[in-house]
Parts: structure tokens; sequence; C-alpha cells
């Protein structure tokens, strides 16, 4: 079973200065998962997956990456890794065929030439392949960046927040293309921001200040949350929301577009918070707590240590 | 028609604090701004002398009559010329110009004291190495004088008629690899370090920084590369950046200045290498230090300005005191431009090249050491 483990750390800690970025977090992704990485902005999601490939170095941990010590081994294991970097981090000077080939060497891949073609070709930029990769748009520019993180063949592909201001279509074809690659047994530890791709994911770890909050599939991770909610609607809801945060039994309330999600962890007690407030014109409906309810929840529980 | 916007003070004003704050972060930068002054003050107040003293001189003794004792010791106590030693040879004297250990050859014929109470004006022949003219010019102006006053208290009672009116000894100056005293002839193949030394630690000084600061630097140390490969795989590039220029310089000195090529070409190509790739190993190490484009700008002004002032291309490199001489045995453009004014002026072979060429490629080796090891592999 273990050597379905593609990643498999406990401990990993890093700091910077007296600040605790990643505070011994453990993790385990088999061969052939999708594995999200969620959390809000400075959680540490960037430099656990650093410390993955040897960016940086951790402070402790242990465990095994590919089947190589994480500490140890880094330089073995950035040969297997792909690792796409938050901000587009190819040569903007440099053309797309150019960059590509670039990476082909540095990973001194065989037959070079024929991966750099088809992998243009795979692309769809036969036609463009001499245009300065500065000069593509985000969408592509992230697609290019997939592709050069692809060429040297690699088993685990490590992807910092890949679609960022990437507009919706080109996001459904990432994903199409990384459940494609999971399917021939790639494997993907990728961190995001949006609860839609949270939800395409095989599994989840969830990640606030340097903590693992939680971890599993979607509906264990929901589970795990236990928490009661009731979806509102009717008029004035910021009004309605600004009361209902007062009152003991609420612990969230939070606009979800038209409609209000007013959570608890105690079923019984949220029901009889909100029993005076169930009156006309408003709606109350209880529903199935969603993903962003829990990591809602989680986040307003853990300390800001900045 | 809309008003123009008037000038707010407040605006104006927010722009003055922002400055002033992030002129305070970048701390290497401000110590820079007052480091370089510091530096030229001390560089042109204290190591700079237009009229360098003490240079050295060896004495090629024929003859070993009085006068020429007096002769000798009168040297050995002038300010101008600092005795280093005894040659027995023409060729030892010829050897030791053309390797720069001395500036002065300075040669007393036989039977110097015999001729001289006959009255006969022996000769002295001086032979100066003047690939600079103006390290030399004072010098010689003092020499004639400096023997005709040493001479005195011997020449007394009936002697005192040889001194007569333009001295009892005549005076032959040779001033050799540079006769007419053309400046441009020191100058421009000199030029040709000043140039590499200033562009080439300025390419490759911003050759790590902008991968930094472009954020490509995160992708670079994701492959599985070696410090070295990086490091090298970025200055070899660069030679023929260098061997561009110095072309150019070449071209110019001989169609343009006419300066003469007294040595092998090929030779100077070849050395030129050594010197460009030790320039971009200081570039490249430079890098690894600085945290932005504009401290390695500023790292590499702060290597030019002694190199420009001390290494011997402005001001007569034995003008200068002990100390600052030491600093500017450090820096490979003091070894280079002995090299290009040797092989251009001199016609300098390997053996007097090599003097100076492994210091150089000492040079290179250290810097590209602690740029390998200031490499940082990660992030951190």
């Amino acid at each position: 079973m273990t050597d379905n483990l593609v990643i498999d750390v406990r401990g990993m800690t890093k700091s910077f200065g007296d600040r605790t970025v990643v505070n011994a977090i453990g993790l385990q992704v088999r061969r052939g998962e999708v594995y999200g990485f969620l959390g809000p902005n400075g959680s540490g999601k960037t430099t656990f997956i650093r410390m993955l490939c040897g960016l940086l170095a951790a402070d402790a941990g242990e465990g095994s990456c590919l089947g190589f010590d994480v500490i140890r081994e880094s330089d073995l294991i950035k040969r297997q890794v792909g690792y796409m970097t938050q901000r587009f981090s190819f040569y903007e000077d440099l053309s797309i065929a150019e960059n590509l080939d670039f990476v082909a060497r540095m990973y001194g891949v065989s037959n070079r030439r024929d991966l750099v073609k088809e992998s243009i070709e795979r692309l769809g930029l036969s036609g463009r392949q001499k245009q300065l990769a500065g000069e593509l748009s985000g969408g592509w520019k992230q697609r290019l960046a997939l592709a050069a993180c692809l060429i040297h063949n690699p088993q685990l592909l490590l992807l910092d927040e890949p679609t960022a201001g990437v507009d919706p279509k080109a996001r459904r074809d990432f994903w199409e293309q990384i459940h494609e690659l999971a399917g021939q047994g790639l494997t993907f530890l990728i961190t995001t921001h949006y609860m839609d791709e949270a939800e395409r994911c095989d599994r989840l770890a969830y990640l606030s200040y340097g903590n693992l909050l939680t971890h599993g599939t979607v509906s264990e991770v929901i589970a795990h949350g236990r928490l009661t909610t009731w979806s509102v609607t009717g008029p004035e809801l910021n009004e309605l929301a600004r009361r209902l945060r007062g009152i003991e039994g609420v612990q969230q309330a939070v606009a979800f577009g038209s409609r209000l999600h007013v959570s608890g962890t105690d079923a019984a007690a949220l029901e009889k918070a909100i029993t005076p407030l169930r009156l006309e014109p408003y709606k109350w409906q209880q529903i199935g707590s969603g993903l962003e309810d829990v990591f809602i929840h989680l986040m307003g529980n853990s300390k800001d240590n900045f | 028609m809309k008003k123009r916007p008037s000038l707010s003070i407040a605006r104006f004003w927010a722009i003055i604090i922002k400055e002033f704050i992030q002129m305070r972060r970048d701390r290497l930068t401000f110590g820079m701004i007052v480091g370089i002054p510091v530096v030229q003050l001390m560089l042109f107040g204290y190591a700079i002398n237009g009229d360098p003293k003490h240079l050295p001189t060896a004495v090629l003794m024929a003859d070993s009559g009085q006068y020429s004792r007096t002769l000798l010791s009168a040297l050995k106590n002038s300010d101008y010329f600092r005795f280093v030693r005894q040659i027995q040879t023409e060729a030892e004297g010829e050897a030791a110009l053309a390797r720069g250990e001395v500036q002065f050859v300075i040669n007393i014929p036989e039977n110097f004291s015999r001729n001289l109470l006959r009255g006969e004006k022996p000769t002295v022949l001086v032979e100066a190495d003047a690939t600079d003219p103006s390290a030399t010019g004072n010098a010689i102006a003092s020499l004639r004088t400096l023997i005709a006053a040493a001479l005195v208290n011997d020449l007394k009672g009936p002697l005192t008629y040889l001194a007569g009116s333009d001295g009892p000894v005549a005076l032959r100056v040779h001033a050799r690899y540079n006769p007419e005293g053309v400046s441009q002839y020191n100058i421009v193949p000199g030029l040709m370090g000043v140039v590499l030394t200033m562009t080439m630690v300025m390419i490759t000084g911003l050759a790590i920084t902008r991968e930094r600061e472009r954020g490509t630097m995160e992708n670079l140390l994701s492959m599985p590369t070696r410090p070295l490969e990086v490091l090298l795989g970025k200055i070899i590039p660069y030679i023929f950046v260098g061997y561009i220029q110095a072309g150019l310089i070449l071209v110019a000195a001989r169609f343009l200045f006419h300066v003469p090529m007294a040595g092998s070409i090929l030779l100077l190509l070849l050395t030129t290498s050594v010197f460009i790739a030790a320039n971009l190993a200081m570039g490249i190490t430079f890098s690894t230090l600085a945290k932005n484009q504009l401290q390695a700008v500023q790292m590499t002004f702060f290597f030019f300005l002694p190199s420009l002032l001390l290494s011997g291309f402005m001001f007569p490199f034995r003008g200068m005191p002990e100390w600052a001489q030491i600093i500017g045995e450090v820096l490979p453009l003091t070894h280079f431009l002995r090299i290009v004014r040797g092989i251009m002026l001199k016609g300098n072979g390997a053996g007097e090249v090599l003097l100076q060429l492994w210091q150089i490629t000492l040079f290179a080796l250290i810097v590209l050491a602690i740029g390998v090891k200031r490499y940082r592999k990660t992030l951190d």
C-alpha cells in the first residue's frame, strides 16, 4: 500500500524568522490522485509545495516523495516533478518553442525535438510557436506553463494556483486535461481558491496559517465539519445577517448571491436561535452544508498569525 | 472644457514620504550611495599621484671607480629613483624592463671614472620604460641635475673645471617602447581593458538578479541543475561579446591611433579571453550577492572605480602609495594593462605574459568559487 503513496511526509515545518509558516504538516497522496490544497492566502500552501520539490529547505520533517527522501534527495525528486509556479515563470523574451526546448534540455530528455514538436501540437499552437511567451494572454501562458511542466514526463505535478486569472472556459478545459492525465497515472497536488475546482479533486486538505485543519474527500471534509446550515431568501438580507451574527447558536451568516447561509455546529441551538426570525417574507430552508460553508467555518476558527 | 486638476501639496508630499520609506528599506543601495563618494575621496585624495617617485631602477655598472660609486649612492638617495639591484649584462636589463620589474636601467660605462677625470665626458645611458610617458617624464628631467649635484662634491679644487657649464658627464636617454612619448599608445591599449571591465562585470552582474526579479529563478531552481552549470552557462556567451569589444578597440588602435603592435596579436587575443572570463566571473558573483538589479549595478560601479583609478590606467601605478598598489595588484585590470601594453608596445612574448596572467586566472577562480558558494539553490 505504501508504494502507492507518491507523497508521504510527516511533520514538515518551515519558519521565516519567528513566524511559523508551515507547522508540522503531514500529507499522503496516492498515485493517480488529484489532491486539492486549499486555504486562505498566506496559509503556507506555496511554502509546503516548495519544500516538497526542494526549493526551500525544511526546518523539520521527514518522509518520501516519489520514493526519495524528501529532505536529502531533492535533486532526484526534481527530475520527476513538474512544478508550475503561481506567477508565470518561463522566459517572456523567448518564444513558445524556445521555452519548451530550454526546459527539455534542462531535463536532458531524449528525442527532444519530437517531444517539443508534439507538445506544441498538443497545445494547438503550431502556427504560433515563434511567438514570444510574453505576448501570450493569461490563459495561453497557463497552457504553455503546463505543457512545459509535462515535457520531461514527470510522475508528480505540483500546480500552484494554476487557474488564477484564467477565464472560465479555459479553466474548464484545464481541469479536463488534469483528469485525463490523472487517468494515465499522473499525480497532482493543486492549490486553488475556487470551490468548484475543490469539488473536482479526489481528496482535499485545508490549511490555515500553517496548520492542516482537515483533509479527506469532499464528503468527508463536509461531514467532518459537523455543520448544520439553513438557507434564507428575502429582502434586506444584510440587515438580517447582522442581526443573526449576534445570536447565540449562530456561528456564521454568509451571503451566497441572493441567499444567506446560516450555519452552526449545534443543530438544536441553531434551530432555536433562528426560530424568532422565521417570519414572512423570509423563506427558510435547511440544506446540506457545502464545502464553502465548512471552509468559512474553519477559517473563522483559526487565528491569524500575521 | 474641463478644469485641469491643480497641483496638490498633499499628493506631492505623499510621493516624498513614499520615496524616503523605500530608500530606507533598501539598505545596501543607501550604503553604496554613501560608500561610493567615500571611496572616490580616498582614491583621488590619497592614492593618486601624477608625479610618481621612487621608481624602481636597475644599474649596470661596468666601472668600479670612485665616481661611479658616488653616482650610485646619489641614485640610492634620490627621490625619483629607487635602486633595486645591480645587474651584470645588458640582456638582463632588457628583460627586467620587458617584465616591467624596473622603470629604468642606468648604464654606467666602462672606464667611467677614468674618462671623467680625463675630461672626456663619459656618457651615462638611461633606458626608460616609456610606455606611460607621464610616469617617466619628471624622473628623467631630474636626472641631469642629480648627476651634476652628486659629482660636485667630488670635483673640487683642481677638478672644478670638469663640472663645466654643461656638466661633467653626457646623458643619453632611451625612451623605450614609446620613443615619441605618444600618450595614445599608452591609453588606447589600456582602454581595451577598461571597457571590458566596465561592460563585462555589468552584463553578468544583472544575470541572476534579472532571473530573480522576473520570477524565472523559481522555475530555474525547480529544475535539476547545478550552480556551476548555471554560472558558467551565463558566463560563456558573453565572452563572445567581450571579443567584439576587444576587436573594435584593436581595429581603432591600429587604424585610427596607429598604435604599434610589436608582439603577437594571437597571444593578445588568447590572453583577453582569460581577462574577459575573470570580469564575467566577478559580475556573476555580484549577481549572487545583490538582491536586485540596482544593487548589482552599484556593485559593478564599486568594482569599476578602483579598477579605473588603481590599475595604472589613469595614473602611473608606481605613483601610488603602497596600500593602493596592494589593492591594485589584486585587480585583474592592473595585470591586463601590463599584458596589453607589454604585447603591443614592448613586443612581449608568452613568458612575460604568463607572469601576469596567472594572477588574473587566480582572481577568476576565487571569485567564481565565491559565486558558486553564494548561489542559492533554494529560495530561502
